[in-house]
């Protein structure tokens, strides 16, 4: 009996969750069909498959030829790394800090670095982009690397810090008493406790990065320093769009990024389920 | 001069006096248990020995040298904690290796102690397997053996045996008694078990609410507590507290060992209904009722047997019992 109720539970949740992943995906699945397509093809059958008829590389070749879009990748990725780096390593170290001391202010500081997660860094883009130009560092991808920490830096602090104070104190004290630094008791004890949060903390961070249209445009739209987002607006004319190079360029962005996140994904789910599944 | 002094050391954690005030002198060699219930601060002198907490107030003396300021690891110290703690990405050799080669010392020195430390514990087999593929007394033996390889000058133990099935406790314990003998270094136990506190202890230093109740051997605790407390703590089954009033005597209590009481069915001093009885083969423990002293306990050896609800007597060996002020000291 309760055997049978769990598997009429189980179709459910299956159920529940095929749906979701296919009304998650049918978008992203029509730009990659509608990249292989000629551009009549695509305004003629906007679901259809690429048949012979009407497969077409003609958006792909427009996007290696046309514009520096290999530059574009390398800035979009060297952008996201970099960020993503910063995140983690400052984040990590800010929440090892709260949990693991003592000190006048622990608790303010944390609501403090916590905020930013309410706040949408964007209401301060004006402020951001003075100081940048005053900085001199208008057009380079340092300013995108920059602002990028400040917006992953929050959630990331709050996340593992919560995941820190579960590692065993007397593992830490253990340490301290065989003479290891408190650099090398975060290094090589804590951090590898905490790598399915640092996983779980990484995609969070690194998705909204890659995809991010709003600062590339505001502090960095040089021809040098585009990044893959930005660079696939130069097919979106006020009059005139190239459907084919738009849907070629955003079916090749998805690439890298799908790469990071299986990279992420096992330590992922682990971090997720971390707690709720015994 | 003791291998440890603590003179007048406190600790407060915020606002919360945790450590009130404690003087102790622990001799080079002496196997030394702090006991006392939870909470009642021993851990967190420990840690302030260990040099993992600060301390407020007071000196910490080692081998006659002030360490207060002093980091954990230049105090020539090992410490064994109740959740192992080993690192989880070393194997056990490295486990046990790994203070040695933050002090500086050549990997032939390395070997040479973790080698010699292996065979004392018997951990040859497990030298190069993960923490996590050891069982729980396997990975406490390895946390003793950490503790071996850096042949401190003093041993901290943090209630080793708590995490331990009953079983090996016991086989745990009279291994940590050996290594003693074997080594002679002086060694710190805290625990909350009595038992383990007896069984090991050179001397035990009873704690309670931050503040040292009394210091002694195992069998002056035993025969003369200083108070109620270290008199109800020390001993199992716990000691009967009776009325003195009721027994005619001067106003406070009066503590009498299970061991010290006879029952009979026949006559005795104090009358009383059996409300429980526990055979345990070897000895026979009878829990009996009194309207004025409460719960009795009767230790017997053997077996007997008594009904529930039966009455009985009992009559205390005067020259065994204890008398307390009403304050709960005991009077002299």
């Amino acid at each position: 009996m309760k055997a049978r109720a769990s598997t009429g539970r189980t179709i459910a949740a299956h159920a529940v969750l095929l749906a979701y992943t296919l009304i998650a995906l049918f978008p992203v699945f029509v730009i990659v069909i509608n990249s292989f397509k000629s551009r009549k093809a695509i305004f003629a059958d906007p679901l259809g498959l690429p048949l012979p008829g009407s497969f077409d590389l003609v958006g792909y070749r427009t996007v290696l030829h046309q514009g520096d879009f290999f530059l574009y990748f390398q800035n979009s990725l060297i952008v996201t790394v970099a960020s993503l780096f910063c995140v983690l390593l400052f984040g990590a170290m800010a929440a090892f800090a709260l949990s693991e001391y003592r000190f006048r202010g622990n608790t303010l500081m944390g609501l403090y670095l916590a905020l930013g997660i309410m706040i949408p860094i964007r209401l301060g883009t004006v402020a951001i982009l003075e100081m940048m130009v005053a900085s001199g560092l208008v057009n380079t991808l340092t300013a995108l690397i920059l602002v990028y920490t400040a917006q992953g830096l929050p959630l990331a602090i709050f996340i593992l810090a919560e995941f820190m104070k579960s590692v065993s104190d007397d593992l830490k004290n253990a340490g301290r008493i065989d003479g290891l630094s408190e650099y090398r008791i975060f290094f090589s004890l804590v951090l590898p406790l905490v790598r399915p949060a640092m996983a779980t903390v990484a995609v969070f961070t690194m998705i909204p990065i890659w995809n991010d249209l709003w600062f590339p445009l505001i502090l960095a739209p040089a021809e040098d320093t585009k990044t893959v987002t930005l660079g696939a607006q130069v097919f979106i004319g006020q009059f005139v769009t190239n459907w084919n190079a738009v849907l070629a360029a955003l079916s090749l962005a998805i690439v890298p990024v799908l790469v990071l996140y299986l990279i992420f994904s096992r330590q992922l789910i682990r971090g997720i389920t971390a707690g709720a599944v015994k | 001069m003791g291998a440890l002094e603590l003179r007048g050391v406190t600790k407060n954690f915020g606002k919360t006096e945790v450590i009130k005030g404690v003087d102790l002198t622990v001799n080079a060699g002496e196997f030394c248990v702090f006991v006392g219930p939870s909470g009642c601060g021993k851990s967190t002198l420990l840690r302030m020995i260990a040099g993992l907490e600060d301390t407020t107030g007071g000196d910490i003396l080692l081998d006659g040298r002030r360490v207060n300021d002093l980091a954990p690891a230049r105090r020539e110290l090992a410490m064994v904690f109740q959740t192992y703690a080993l690192y989880p990405h070393l194997s056990v050799r490295d486990n046990m290796g790994l203070a040695l080669k933050q002090a500086g010392a050549s990997r032939s020195e390395i070997t040479a102690a973790t080698d010699r430390a292996a065979a004392m514990l018997e951990l040859e087999p497990l030298m190069d397997r993960r923490p996590a593929e050891l069982s729980g007394g396997q990975r406490q033996r390895v946390a003793i053996g950490r503790a071996i390889v850096r042949r401190p000058k003093l041993f901290l133990f943090d209630e080793p045996l708590s995490n331990l099935d009953a079983a090996l406790r016991v086989a745990t314990r009279i291994e940590i008694a050996r290594l003693h003998r074997e080594l002679k270094t002086t060694m710190i136990y805290v625990t909350h078990d009595q038992i383990e506190a007896m069984t090991l202890a050179h001397r035990i230093v009873v704690m309670r609410q931050g503040r040292i109740e009394q210091v002694g051997s195992p069998m002056e605790l035993y025969n003369n507590p200083a108070n109620t407390f270290v008199a109800g703590f020390i001993g199992s089954p716990q000691m009967n507290f009776l009325d003195a009033t009721a027994l005619g005597l001067a106003p406070g209590r009066v503590g009498i060992r299970p061991e010290h009481l006879t029952i009979s069915r026949g006559t005795g001093e104090i009358p009383a209904t059996v409300s429980h009885i526990e055979k345990l083969g070897g000895e026979t423990l009878v829990y009996a009722r009194h309207p004025q002293h409460g719960m009795l306990t009767v230790r017997l050896f053997g077996e007997h047997d008594y009904s529930v609800d039966e009455t009985v007597h009992l009559t205390l060996h005067r020259e065994r019992m204890f008398e307390f002020d009403p304050a709960g000291k005991r009077r002299t």
